[in-house]
């Protein structure tokens, strides 16, 4: 590493989780000079997505969890001065727990070579294939800095590409398809995802050759990794929340495509079925009599402006939200639906809160779709890298698998001044943002942390079968004891572009009472049966089929005080991991509320400069400035105009 | 920090947005008038395309510059090879999908898409069908592609199947579309149709419930969304009335024929004409109207020769032929009967249940029942609450009479902005009840005092009426039409409030009238009681003309020949 890191910045942010990646995009946008690290050797932290043998190698990581810290650090403690006093960072991360894999699709012996070799693959390789990072080439022409980020951060992949080449749009959909569609072989993906119907495209190409269930084996998955783009954490996007708001915003969407979730199902003595939720859902069903229609209807009516009517809730505001709802003439169905399916909250949610949850469901219906959800294509992990790469548009720097350890601290005004990295060099700012998981033991030892499980399967089916395999579901599993949680499943098709053909990616997502599995495998039974070659009975074939199954638990360190962490300087900042929730509404206002507190009078992530506004603010020095200026301006525009049909925006004004 | 994105400040960017639209303008009028001037030297060549073209695109309403376009491919049309021409159709057809973009709703350039697609040999209407459904999965209810859709599937003779399946699948994305369900209500009955009836005709009875199902699950889900509402009432309805005479009417004393018929019409030179058979041979007559004005009415009269009414003959026939309407009606006269006449009954016709009709009443009776379900749901709905008013008339008017007003003081109470068309129509269906109460009970004496009545209907129906009570309403006009009821010997109308009395004019047996406690200000209005021969007995008391001075005097010699008028 020949090239030195820049030493003075205005904003040094440690983690590239989606809070983090928001600030970074906010702080650079408002003329920041950002610098942004990440331990990691990929973004997002435990936002991250990876492909399928990049999440094995993730997950070697975390079970050799013995000592690969220590590896070559240059020694800090020389640089602190008399007057100042370090706080050190955390070694190795303990945000991820009980890890444990199932493989249930049959591992043939001829293939074996391929799968070791995919194994071989050293974690930093397999990973940096398995991220379309799109931000190896986001930085502008002749500006030194970037430059040298970037080839401070990849020097082999990005020399031929960063030369002077600018672009905001370099890896569009088209573009990363475009790759994969070279890296696979027999598979096809179905080509530029617009809208609903390249859901139908494969079907219909199936239903020739795919009489039975197609067999998936262990190889055909590790041979088309790629294909997956597995979140660590399983969230989706409100249509109206606060993260949608802000994409727009800030015209971040522009770096990110989305499909409207298809389906809410719900799952009610033993079954699986589909929740009527909208207008046009309810004018549909053919489950529902015309007076449940006429309930129903009423009820979600009613819910959209329910402070209207205080009286139709003000005497069982003391009840759960279950118990009203039972006072409201709703079938048993129809409560169900309510209960899990729309508000998707807990049986003992007061019926505020239960009101609150449905309102905010149906405000968001029909803005995209007829669900209130949206998922971003190539997975979750997308979007902090989305925010990565606008605040790396405004000179934001950025350096993957670079470790800080520790922050320095002047004694007589207890402020932070810098970072000490890896390489023993000092870096100065004046904000400093951290990521939770990078604290030490010893500044969250008083910190109490709670606990998600997760799950991730492949399955070869979806949970209920439709006329389009293509469809993006979300199923609330009630818990069978009170005191458990219900459980969040989430059903991703191919299309989606987090899985090969012909598979299924379940993500399953409950807040620990115990271990990842022994939270989720009840769900899992419920829902699925394992693969297994030889035919079971009738009934059990009606399930979809394991292929592969991983659990674990990760740390939530949301809703922690600031106050709890101990000795950290006022101008230290603190982002929490993900949380448990299906939106990303805490990220997304943990980060406003922060850059409100550093930047009291900056407005945030405000809307990026219509291209004819652009002034390229160039240098003389600049050698080749006149010509990049009018690249610059040629590729903004292009980027307006050519807005891929998805996009919030466009969507919107539809 | 150089090589930074700066922004333009606000006042940069209003500036270069002024300059910009102003340079706009620049190139669109100097476009414009270049256009004019080319039209008006007659140079219709392709520069005027270019030109049209490039202020069509910004602005697609320009419907002066369509017509300029149309004028230009008709001159090239005749100048250009069949090769030429295909690719000048061909951008054509591009230009036009680039101007629906900019403005769907346009109406100049859908219809001059139909003028271009109509105009070539071989048009491709597969492809149109398709922009149709393109520009409709925009916005479902865009009417203007609607419309182009109905003429491509016409020329393209699609099968109504097809179209049916396509408003379908528009109904299940979003069911509030009031195109999709008027073209169901079109292609419905060219699917299925029925041998007895029009263009217009019912449905047979699956086909029905199968609509009503699907209708049903739109106004439960949304009992507010008019578009389903107006359709049910579609289904439910039935076609017009078929033209016939309902009543004839010979008086031997006033030498006078009078004729009913099912709908107003206007008899004269070049419109309507009537034939009169009087004893199978035909004869001249002059037809007027009761009120003796020039105009479509349900009611005609003529007189009759002292030769066609002599007693000799033991009998007398009548017969009125309606060629327009291909009916004819046929009334004898006896010897020594003062009168004769021939209608159609009220009570066996159903004259009055056009609004909603099916065959089948059990549909109806179903229908019903799930309306009153809904509307126990939704007790403030005013279209179901006006669905079931007028379900329960299809079935049994009277049975359902007290119900029935019920729901019309539930339904005013619901839709305030509607009280008088409510009232009106509330009107009608008392009216009607009372005359099919009369009509079983056989009587020539109408009752509807005491009704509440905001307007009288149906007066062409009560020819024959002798007696008739309307005191106690909210009568504000005896209205012209009353004029038909030649046979009216008393007339009370106390306790309204009516100011004019146009429709006592003509009414050759009226004796008696009372107007007791109306609004007749001035004694001029009484004027149209003139022309009432036998008028004898007159009862103004309680109106403000009774207080003017002199008031007697004046009616006395307004009046001459009516013997007692009671102020």
């Amino acid at each position: 590493m020949a090239d030195q890191l820049p030493t003075e910045f205005d904003v040094v942010i440690i983690g590239t989780g989606l809070p983090e990646s928001i600030l970074a995009a906010a702080c650079s946008r408002s003329g920041q000079r950002v610098l942004h690290l990440d331990s990691r050797s990929y973004y997002g932290g435990n936002w991250a997505s990876f492909s399928f043998s990049g999440l094995l190698s993730w997950l070697k990581e975390y079970q050799q969890n013995s000592a690969i810290a220590e590896e070559s650090t240059a020694s800090w403690q020389g640089l602190i001065h008399e007057t100042e006093e370090a706080v050190t960072l955390r070694k190795k991360d303990e945000t991820i727990q009980h890890t444990e894999v199932f493989c249930y699709a049959s591992q043939d012996v001829d293939d074996g070579v391929e799968e070791m070799e995919a194994l071989q693959k050293s974690p930093s390789s397999a990973t940096s294939s398995a991220t379309p990072d799109p931000l190896h080439s986001a930085c502008l022409p002749g500006e030194t800095h970037s430059l040298h980020a970037a080839s401070y951060e990849t020097p082999a992949k990005d020399t031929p590409k960063s030369g002077g080449e600018v672009s905001l749009e370099v890896t569009d959909v088209e573009d990363t398809l475009a790759k994969e569609e070279y890296c696979g072989d027999e598979t096809r993906t179905p080509a530029v995802s617009d809208g609903d119907e390249d859901g139908k495209k494969p079907v219909e190409k199936d239903s020739t050759d795919r009489p039975k269930r197609k067999k998936i084996t262990y190889s055909q998955i590790v041979k088309e990794s790629r294909r997956f783009n597995i979140d660590l954490v399983s969230k989706l996007l409100y249509s109206q929340g606060l993260l949608i708001d802000l994409l727009i915003k800030s015209n971040v969407s522009r770096y990110a495509e989305f499909k409207n979730v298809t389906r809410i199902l719900a799952f009610r003595e033993g079954k699986v079925e589909q929740v009527p939720c909208s207008r046009a859902d309810v004018f549909n069903s053919k489950e529902l009599t015309m007076v449940e229609k006429r309930i129903l209807m009423k009820f979600l009516t009613f819910c959209l402006d329910y402070e209207q009517h205080p009286d139709q809730y003000q005497a069982f505001v003391q009840c759960s939200f279950s118990e009203y709802l039972q006072t409201k003439k709703l079938t048993p169905n129809l409560q169900h639906f309510v209960l899990h399916s729309i508000a998707m909250t807990e049986s003992s949610c007061s019926t505020i809160d239960g009101l609150k949850a449905t309102k905010n469901f149906l405000r968001c219906l029909g803005r995209f779709g007829n669900t209130p959800f949206l998922f971003p294509l190539y997975g979750q992990g997308e979007i902090p890298q989305c925010f990565c790469r606008m605040c790396a548009v405004f000179g934001g720097i950025y350096c993957l698998r670079h470790k800080v350890q520790c922050l320095v601290v002047d004694k007589d005004s207890g402020k932070c001044k810098a970072i000490i990295d890896h390489l023993g060099q000092r870096i100065n700012a004046k904000y400093f943002i951290v990521e939770d998981s990078y604290l030490s033991e010893e500044t969250c030892s008083n910190v109490q942390y709670k606990q998600i499980s997760r799950a991730v399967l492949i399955t070869d089916q979806s949970i209920l079968k439709a006329d389009s395999d293509q469809q993006i579901s979300i199923l609330v599993v009630p818990p069978v004891e009170s005191g458990t949680c219900a459980v969040r499943v989430t059903e991703l098709c191919s299309s989606t572009m987090t899985c090969m053909k012909d598979t299924y990616l379940v993500h399953l997502t409950c807040s620990s009472s115990k271990t990842a599995r022994e939270d989720l495998e009840s769900v899992v039974k419920k829902l699925f049966t394992p693969y297994s070659e030889t035919e079971v009975d009738q009934e059990e074939c009606t399930k979809p089929r394991l292929l592969w199954a991983l659990y674990f638990n990760m740390r939530d360190s949301s809703g922690i005080s600031r106050s709890s962490y101990e000795g950290l300087p006022s101008n230290v900042y603190v982002c929490s991991g993900p949380d448990c929730a299906l939106g990303s509404e805490h990220a997304v206002k943990q980060a406003e509320t922060l850059f409100q507190e550093m930047f009291p009078n900056e407005e945030f992530c405000p809307p990026p400069p219509n291209p004819e506004d652009i002034i390229f603010d160039g240098d003389d020095k600049q050698p080749e400035a006149p010509g990049a200026n009018n690249i610059i301006m040629a590729k903004v525009d292009s980027s307006e105009g050519s807005k891929n049909p998805e996009s919030p925006e466009k969507q919107l004004q539809n | 920090m150089h090589g930074r994105l700066k922004v333009k400040t606000s006042e940069e960017q209003a500036e270069a947005k002024r300059l910009e639209r102003e340079q706009k303008l620049k190139l669109y009028q100097s476009a414009t008038q270049t256009v004019f001037q080319k039209r008006q030297a007659g140079e219709l060549d392709e520069s005027v395309l270019e030109l049209t073209s490039q202020i069509l695109g910004a602005n697609p309403d320009f419907a002066t510059l369509w017509n300029c376009r149309r004028e230009v491919l008709q001159q090239l049309e005749a100048q250009k090879s069949p090769e030429e021409l295909a690719a000048l159709v061909k951008t054509e057809l591009g230009f036009l999908e680039s101007c629906l973009r900019v403005n769907p709703k346009s109406y100049g350039t859908w219809h001059h898409r139909c003028w271009l697609l109509s105009r070539l040999p071989e048009p491709n209407w597969a492809r149109e069908l398709e922009l149709c459904a393109r520009f409709l999965e925009v916005d479902e209810r865009n009417f203007h592609c609607w419309d182009y859709r109905r003429f491509v599937a016409t020329q393209a003779a699609v099968p109504p199947a097809e179209e049916l399946a396509f408003t379908d699948s528009l109904i299940t994305r979003n069911f509030s579309n009031y195109s999709s369900w008027h073209y169901r209500s079109c292609l419905l009955p060219q699917l299925h149709p029925q041998p007895d009836s029009g263009s217009q005709g019912r449905l047979p009875e699956d086909v029905l419930l199968k609509e009503l199902e699907l209708v049903q699950n739109a106004f439960f889900t949304d009992p507010n969304d008019q578009s389903a509402w107006f359709y049910h009432r579609w289904l439910l309805g039935r076609a017009d009335p078929q033209d016939a005479l309902r009543c004839l009417h010979v008086s031997r004393d006033e030498a006078c024929l009078t004729v009913s018929f099912s709908r107003p019409i206007l008899v004269g030179s070049g419109t309507e004409t009537l034939l009169l058979m009087v004893d199978e041979s035909p004869l001249a007559v002059e037809w007027r109207t009761p009120d003796a004005r020039t105009r479509p009415s349900h009611v005609w009269l003529c007189d009759l020769p002292a030769a066609s009414l002599n007693d000799q003959l033991p009998q007398h026939t009548f017969r009125v032929i309606w060629t327009a309407g291909d009916a004819q009606k046929e009334c004898v006269l006896l010897k020594g009967r003062q009168e004769g006449w021939c209608r159609d009954s009220a009570t066996d016709e159903q004259l009055f249940r056009c609004e909603l009709s099916v065959e089948k009443s059990t549909v109806l009776q179903s229908e019903l029942e799930s309306c009153k379900e809904l509307q126990e749901l939704e007790p403030e709905n005013k279209w179901c609450l006006l669905t079931i008013i007028l379900l329960m008339r299809a079935l049994d008017p009277l049975l359902y009479e007290k119900e029935t007003l019920q729901y019309f003081q539930t339904l005013k109470a619901v839709d305030p902005m509607r009280a008088a068309y409510l009232d009106d129509l509330r009107s009608k269906f008392l009216v009607e009840n009372s005359v099919l109460k009369m009509e079983y009970a056989e009587v020539r004496v109408l009752h509807l005092g005491h009704k509440d009545l905001t307007v009288l209907c149906h007066l062409e129906q009560l020819l024959l009426v002798t007696h008739l009570d309307l005191s106690h309403n909210r009568l504000r006009a005896l209205p012209p039409a009353l004029a038909a009821l030649r046979c009216l010997e008393v007339l009370q109308a106390n306790d309204n409030t009516i100011e004019s009395l146009d429709g006592v004019t003509n009414l050759p047996r009226l004796r008696e009238l009372s107007l007791c406690n109306n609004r007749l200000q001035q004694p001029t209005v009484l004027q149209p009681l003139v022309s009432c021969p036998k008028l004898v007995l007159l009862h103004l008391q309680g109106n403000p003309l009774c207080q003017a001075v002199g008031a007697s005097e004046h009616l006395a010699e307004l009046l001459p020949s009516v013997n007692s008028i009671l102020t």
